[in-house]
């Protein structure tokens, strides 16, 4: 066994040493904490773009690294494995990550005790969901997250946060739950937890049995539908991200991506025919709706994005149900771009929200209701000091990127999407194809006038004070909206690489094939 | 005994939801904690009932496998039991904790209005 296959766990240990090893030290040692927490980040960067590489450019059969736990045959042991997929995810957890910690060097690391092990935990569980290959060890990784984040969520609490988080926390546990269902079942009917394992066997099912697989299928849809906030299972999450401190919501956004991930992988490994499709298609299509909705309503930001996220979910949800591999690619260059843009969106909300002063937003409302013709004269050419450009160039990139307009990657990422729905294999584009066209376009115009009417009243309305920046908070921004732009620029080789990994996800008989057939490490001769 | 299993396992589930949608915290918290022994209680099921049957073999014999219990499921429950106990621990801490600021035991943190 060479490193690479060794590279495949450091994901999943970088951040549970560093994380172990954060949890005694006191808050006092504040800067060390930071610093160790961030080599972690920055490290798990390194291996996941490393692992990203290997993918791709042939070193594994497949474009496959597989890790057997333990030395298990794949069966019997737990198979971890990385593909252009899981690598891509990885990719993006340590980027989200890094831009988040970076976010929280100031302030938010020290409201609270073992803020920075929590994160480590977190980052821990999300690369395991990406990387595990195991229905039982998924559960384990999600708990990890999960519970992690309940921690992340009520740091620096107040009552609001405490409420959110009894909500979320009392759904997300319900959810556990119906996964552990799933899971059983599944278990008792295949008579295996192994994913690649699972497909075969699933495929061979008949009768009865595969009556009891498609229930058990579908206790487990539901929960990971929870985790991806679909209507109408998703009423959680706005409350949620509006009540979470920045840099946890930032994250947070990452974790409804992770529902829809398992979605994608398992029902293209489960049901390769098509049959969960329509249910999957047009679920995603009511959460699309249901987030435009959620949008035009709201006047608060912070739910304003968590609305966005549920929009993006029900895009990923929608795709992933068409049926169409080329969508499916397009959708896996949407997921990272859209992650992207609602995160560096909730941590820029922060920074807007120290120009706001409250009798500004009254009085852009009171504008708004009474038609106030004579506006106060502002001087004219006043200038416009550095820090209210950046946030009002960053907002606008923001917009840009969540409303899908040109020039950035939320147009690719939706002109990708349109281009596979009307590039039908049989030419003909069906009536649903349309109307997820029209659902996407709608909600790419109702977010234009719900970030506009905000952007309106928060830079427009009133004289908006600048506001106080720190160089470690516009630089996380600028880092997310950089990588934006750098999707835009390198979108060939990006939209590419990812239709790869979506194509691979399509030929279940390759990765079965590769993860069963991957042969434990001879055992060490022992010297007479 | 296949009965009595999945009789105790629907009434455990039917009245943990019952609680659960009740609208004290306490009460959630009682139906996420039965619910949660149901699902162990269905997890064990599922690997089939058998009595007096070990999981695990002596060292040495050539095993049977139809005279074995299956291993995994009683593996899979005792992860499970381990995540939700120290899952709903911390459910109940945040209880205790909303419980202290709003100063109301309501899910919602604030008694409806009359």
């Amino acid at each position: 066994m060479s490193w690479s296959e060794h590279l495949l766990l450091a994901p999943i240990l970088l951040p549970l040493l560093c994380g172990a090893l954060l949890v005694p030290l006191t808050q006092g040692w504040h800067r060390l904490k930071f610093a160790l927490g961030y080599a972690s980040v920055l490290a798990q960067l390194a291996c996941a773009l490393v692992l990203a590489r290997l993918t791709d450019n042939g070193h594994w059969p497949e474009g496959m690294g597989v890790y057997l736990a333990a030395n298990w045959a794949a069966p019997f042991g737990i198979a971890l494995l990385a593909d252009r997929l899981a690598a891509a995810m990885l990719v993006l957890t340590a980027l989200l990550g890094w831009a988040s910690l970076h976010f929280a060097m100031l302030r938010w690391g020290r409201i609270g005790v073992h803020f920075h092990p929590l994160f480590q935990f977190l980052l821990m569980g999300l690369n395991g969901a990406f990387l595990t290959h195991d229905l039982f060890n998924l559960f384990v990784f999600f708990e990890v997250m999960l519970a992690a984040s309940y921690g992340l969520l009520l740091h620096g609490y107040n009552a609001e946060r405490l409420r959110a988080g009894m909500q979320y926390i009392a759904v997300n546990l319900a959810a556990s739950l119906l996964f552990l269902l799933g899971t059983a079942l599944i278990y008792a009917v295949a008579g295996t937890l192994n994913m690649a394992d699972l497909g075969a066997r699933a495929a061979r099912l008949a009768g009865q049995d595969a009556a009891l697989l498609q229930a058990g299928a579908a206790v487990l849809g539901l929960a990971f539908l929870i985790k991806a906030a679909a209507w109408p299972l998703g009423f959680w999450l706005p409350t949620t991200y509006a009540a979470a401190s920045p840099p946890v919501a930032a994250m947070l956004v990452l974790m409804t991506k992770v529902g829809a991930y398992a979605i994608l992988r398992l029902s293209l490994l489960l049901f390769p025919g098509g049959e969960l499709g329509t249910a999957l298609l047009w679920g995603g299509m009511a959460t699309i709706a249901f987030g435009a909705a959620g949008m035009l309503s709201t006047e608060s930001a912070g739910r304003m994005a968590g609305y966005a996220a549920v929009i993006s979910s029900g895009t990923l949800l929608a795709a992933t149900g068409y049926g169409q591999p080329a969508l499916v690619g397009a959708a896996l260059y949407y997921l990272p771009g859209s992650t992207l843009a609602v995160a560096a969106f909730l941590l820029l909300i922060e920074l807007i929200d120290r120009i706001r002063t409250p009798r500004n937003a009254l009085l852009a409302v009171s504008m708004e209701a009474f038609a106030v013709e004579d506006v106060p004269r502002e001087p004219v050419g006043r200038p416009v000091p550095a820090a209210l450009a950046f946030l009002s160039l960053a907002f606008a990139a923001c917009a840009l990127l969540i409303a899908g307009l040109p020039p950035l990657s939320g147009f690719i990422a939706k002109f990708a999407m349109f281009h596979a729905l009307l590039d039908a294999p049989d030419g003909e584009v069906p009536g649903a194809g349309w109307a997820l066209m029209a659902l996407v376009l709608v909600s790419s115009l109702v977010a234009v006038i719900a970030l506009m009417r905000f952007g309106v009243r928060t830079f427009w309305a009133g004289s908006a004070l600048p506001p106080a920046l720190h160089r470690s908070e516009v630089a996380p921004v600028l880092l997310l909206l950089g990588l934006s732009a750098l999707m835009t620029v390198q979108a060939g080789p990006l939209v590419g690489y990812l239709g790869r990994a979506g194509d691979a996800l399509h030929r279940p008989a390759d990765y079965a094939a590769r993860v069963l057939g991957q042969p434990p490490v001879p055992a060490p001769r022992e010297d007479p | 005994m296949e009965l009595v299993l999945s009789l105790a396992i629907g009434v455990l589930f039917g009245a943990g939801i019952w609680l659960v949608l009740r609208p004290r915290s306490f009460q959630v918290l009682c139906g996420l904690m039965l619910m949660s022994y149901a699902v162990n209680l269905f997890i064990f099921a599922m690997g089939g009932l058998r009595v007096d049957r070990p999981p695990l073999t002596p060292a040495g014999s050539v095993p049977d496998p139809a005279a074995l219990a299956d291993p995994l499921p009683q593996a899979l429950v005792l992860t499970a039991i381990v995540i939700g106990f120290a899952t709903t621990a911390l459910y109940l801490v945040v209880m205790i904790g909303a419980r202290g600021i709003t100063g109301t035991d309501h899910v919602d943190g604030q008694e409806p209005e009359p």
